[in-house]
Formats: C-alpha cells, sequence, structure tokens
C-alpha cells in the first residue's frame, strides 16, 4: 500500500489477521480477511464485525446547530428527539445529491453527522460555507474510530460487553455508555440488512474494543468482515452507495428515497429543484436479476430492442439469495416484471425488472 | 501446490496432455488471487484458439480476469458443471475445476511452457 493512503487505527490489527487490503476512498482498508462470501454468509447467520473508521464524523454545536442542519439536509431534523438517528441525503441546488449521511441528536444544539469518507472534505467546506457564528462546525474523524457489529447474534454478543443492555435501544436509536470498559456512542444502525450496532469510540481505544469484541463473539460464531462483504450485504439490502445509486446528478427522488426527503418542513438546498420533479421522473432505481447467466456489473448499459434505457448502478453475484442481481436506473416507463438485455462484453443477455428492495431479513420469530 | 506431471503457463494455467488432447485450468495460485469464483464463461466445442489467446472470462466477486489457452488448437471438450458450480475452480483447480480440452494443432508449443520446478521458480519470484 502506498504511502498517501490514509489508515485506520486497527491498520496493523488487520495485517496480523492476514486481511487483504486495498485502496478505498483514500485509505487502505480491509477487503477481507478470508472469503468475502463466507464472511457475508457469518453477518446473515450469525455475526460479522466492520473496521468503518474511514467514515467521517463531524460535529455541529450551537444555538444555530438545528437550523443550519435542517437547510442543507433533505430530512426533518426539527422533528428529532435526543437519542434519536436519522438517515438523511445532504443536496445541492439542483437537487443533485452531495451526500448521503446519519445525523444524531446528542441534545438541543448538538448534534454528530456521520459522513461518507469520500465526501468528507466537501461536506464540511459545504457545511462550514453555510453556518452563521452561532454555530460552530468541528471535525472529529481522525480522533474517532467506527466498529460496526452486525448479524442475528449482534445484541447477544454486545451484551457481554456492555454496560447498558441492547435491547433497550430501538431501530436508529442510540445510547452513551462503556463496551469493553471503554466509552462508547453506540447506535442501532446498519449497512447490511441486518440487525446490528455502530460503536463510535476514541480512536486510541479502538484496537483494545475491537479485539475484546472477537473474543466475545467466538462462541457466537462472530468472524471480523471486510469492505468485499460490506458491499454484497448492502447489495442485496438495496441500501444506495455514493460514487454508485447517488451522485451529483442524480436526486434522491430518483434513487428512491422520497421517504428521507420532507418538502414540507420549510426550505432546504435543492427543495424547488425535487418539487418540480415529483412526480415527472424521467428515471428511477429498480432492480434486475439476471436469466441469462452472466454477472451484471456498476456501469453496465441496459437496453431494450437494441436502444439503452438505463445503466446499472451496482450488481454481482449475491450469495444469501444465490443470484446475479443488480440495481440500476431505468426510464421510468419500464416496470417490475419487464424484460431487458445487460450488455456484458458486448453481448446482450437477459433480465428481469425487480422492485427494491432485492433482499429484506426475515422476521424475528 | 503444484501438481507434478503437468504443464505450466507463465499466466497460471495448468495443462494435462494425453496423446493430442491438453486438458487446460487455472492454477491454485490463480484462484486464490481470484478469491471465490462466481461465473466463468468458457468457450465453445469447436472453437479454434492461438497458443496465448483468452479462452474465456473468469469472474469473482470483485473482478472479471480473462484466462487463456496455452497451446494452440481447437476446443473439443468444456466442463459444464461450472455453469451451476463455479465454485469448483477454488476447491479443487486441478481435479474437478478443470476447464476445457483442446486438441492441439501445434504439440511442439509444449516445449515452451513450464514443468512443475520451473512453476515453483516463477512463483517464487512473483511474490518478491
Amino acid at each position: 500500500m502506498t504511502e498517501e493512503l490514509k489508515k485506520t487505527p486497527l491498520y496493523q490489527v488487520h495485517l496480523a489477521a492476514g486481511a487483504r487490503m486495498v485502496p478505498f476512498g483514500g485509505w487502505c482498508m480491509p477487503l477481507q480477511y478470508r472469503d468475502i462470501l463466507e464472511e457475508h454468509r457469518a453477518v446473515r447467520e450469525r455475526a460479522g464485525l466492520f473496521d468503518v473508521s474511514h467514515m467521517g464524523e463531524i460535529m455541529v454545536r450551537g444555538a444555530g446547530a438545528e437550523s443550519l442542519i435542517q437547510g442543507v439536509v433533505t430530512n426533518d431534523v426539527q422533528a428529532m428527539s435526543d437519542g434519536q438517528v436519522i438517515y438523511s441525503p445532504m443536496c445541492n441546488e439542483n437537487g443533485g445529491v452531495l451526500d448521503d449521511l446519519l445525523v444524531y441528536r446528542l441534545e438541543k444544539g448538538s448534534y454528530l453527522l456521520v459522513v461518507n469518507a469520500s465526501n468528507k472534505d466537501r461536506d464540511l467546506e459545504w457545511i462550514i460555507g453555510h453556518a452563521a457564528k452561532d454555530t460552530v462546525v468541528e471535525d472529529i474523524s481522525e480522533k474517532t474510530a467506527l466498529l460496526a457489529l452486525q448479524g442475528p447474534r449482534a445484541a447477544d454478543i454486545l451484551r457481554t460487553l456492555a454496560v447498558f443492555e441492547p435491547d433497550t435501544m430501538g431501530y436508529y436509536r442510540f445510547v452513551r455508555g462503556e463496551v469493553a470498559g471503554v466509552g462508547c456512542l453506540v447506535s442501532r444502525t446498519g449497512y447490511t440488512g441486518e440487525d446490528g450496532f455502530e460503536i463510535y469510540l476514541n480512536s486510541g481505544d479502538a484496537p483494545g474494543v475491537w479485539r475484546a469484541l472477537l473474543e466475545a463473539g467466538e462462541d457466537h460464531g462472530l468472524a471480523p468482515a471486510g469492505l468485499g462483504a460490506r458491499d454484497t450485504l448492502r447489495l442485496e439490502a438495496s441500501l444506495p452507495l455514493y460514487g454508485h445509486e447517488l451522485n451529483e446528478k442524480i436526486t434522491p427522488l430518483e434513487a428512491g428515497l422520497g421517504r428521507f426527503v420532507k418538502l414540507e418542513k420549510g426550505y432546504f438546498f435543492g427543495r424547488e429543484a425535487l418539487m418540480r420533479q415529483q412526480g415527472k421522473l424521467a428515471r428511477r432505481l429498480a432492480g434486475l436479476t439476471m436469466e441469462d447467466r452472466g454477472v451484471p456489473r456498476a456501469g453496465y448499459q441496459v437496453t431494450v430492442n437494441r436502444e439503452q434505457i438505463g445503466w446499472i448502478t451496482s450488481g454481482g453475484y449475491t450469495p444469501t439469495l444465490d443470484k446475479y442481481l443488480a440495481m440500476a436506473y431505468l426510464s421510468s416507463g419500464i416496470m417490475p416484471g419487464d424484460r431487458v438485455a445487460v450488455i456484458i462484453r458486448g453481448k446482450e443477455y437477459s433480465a428481469a425488472v425487480l422492485s427494491l428492495p432485492l433482499y429484506k431479513r426475515p422476521p424475528k420469530k | 501446490m503444484i501438481l507434478d506431471g503437468l504443464l505450466y503457463s507463465p499466466e497460471h494455467e495448468w495443462m494435462k496432455v494425453e496423446g493430442k488432447t491438453a486438458r487446460v485450468g487455472i492454477t491454485h495460485y490463480a484462484q486464490e488471487a481470484l478469491g471465490s469464483v462466481v461465473f466463468i464463461e468458457l468457450p465453445e466445442v469447436g472453437a479454434k484458439v492461438e497458443a496465448g489467446e483468452a479462452l474465456g472470462v473468469v469472474e469473482s466477486v470483485k473482478a472479471a480476469s480473462d484466462y487463456y489457452c496455452p497451446v494452440s488448437g481447437t476446443v473439443t471438450a468444456v466442463n459444464s458443471q461450472l455453469f451451476d458450480a463455479p465454485e469448483l475452480l477454488n476447491e479443487d483447480p486441478y481435479g474437478r475445476g478443470w476447464i476445457a480440452e483442446v486438441e492441439m494443432s501445434e504439440p511442439e508449443q509444449m516445449e515452451k511452457l513450464l514443468d512443475a520446478a520451473g512453476y515453483q521458480e516463477l512463483l517464487a519470484g512473483e511474490d518478491k
């Protein structure tokens, strides 16, 4: 790995575990420890532990914090209570997505924003650029590590190390308390489609907590998991990845994220453009399942009668469903059940259109 | 893991020769570098191939890579088990993961390939 790539606090731990490292968003990250499909299955069946410390964390504090965030994100921040997390796109004036992020309300006037690694610098500039004097915006990414514990056994594993009872946390809520003797912020959130927790802590504490979690999870079949499995899991769960389903030229409405866009809340960047687009989408994010055997991948064209009607944003073999699936932007007239062609190395491969999500985890018994 | 009695190419294919027919696959080193194979594009039976030409594409979770034919000839058989079970390439690359059989048109091309010891040396150089 070249010297220019940034390293998380767990870099040495990953090397010692024999992880295959790859560059991602300017960081040197573990792609896999043993095998991507194996790690994917571990998360769906038991639990997996991810190092996602490359993500950006931004504190926004002050009397103007709420209105600042309310003005830059599409979801409604004003309706939040202490201990709540919301997911939201953040748009430019044209309604194009600058980033998608989580907003944590610590208390009135104090928010934590969690943003994509590749967009952190730009997000920071955008937010600071719109901040009034009564608001302080602080980048705490470097001193903050982030671990994601995901899977049906996640709560059982966390319970052995946390001072709090994990099940007191509802989905998209968070608490602050000790895990393995270390002060953490823990939310019931994730990017895999399974139950799970995201654990924010000081960088220096990360290796110790990582090891403690792996040890506590051994009897539960916990496996370390890398970015490869993170991608196949989120593809099945049909969660958007910035740079694939989202970019500055795509609106949250086209991406199927309308439920996170609260047009009625009042002014925010992109509101007018999104209002104009409502009910008039030229393209929409949909799912595809291959009928001819082939691997659909990001960037591949989608055609009907030899004419391009869309493109694939993410795709591949999905182990839980045991199918070759993709997400794609398709012209609005195309409906679930329709047949389309995916162009793979110049040849047509038949696929059927599906509605999203591709996978939904079975309800807890 | 390298087997004796096989010939190897620098592109990490192996060949088992019986008379004029060569059975071709990818080596243990290749399958490990690829990771889990999720799909392989097989050549058509009857297709004519040139030494060094791509026989098809093997796809892992993250990437698609060409794989090559070490010798010139005509494809006489392909391992259709690989359609439903591409993981055979990872599990048993020299056995049930064989890819295709080629009737060689220029058997003297075999002299350019490596034996087990030669391939071992190649790998030792590659890992540096």
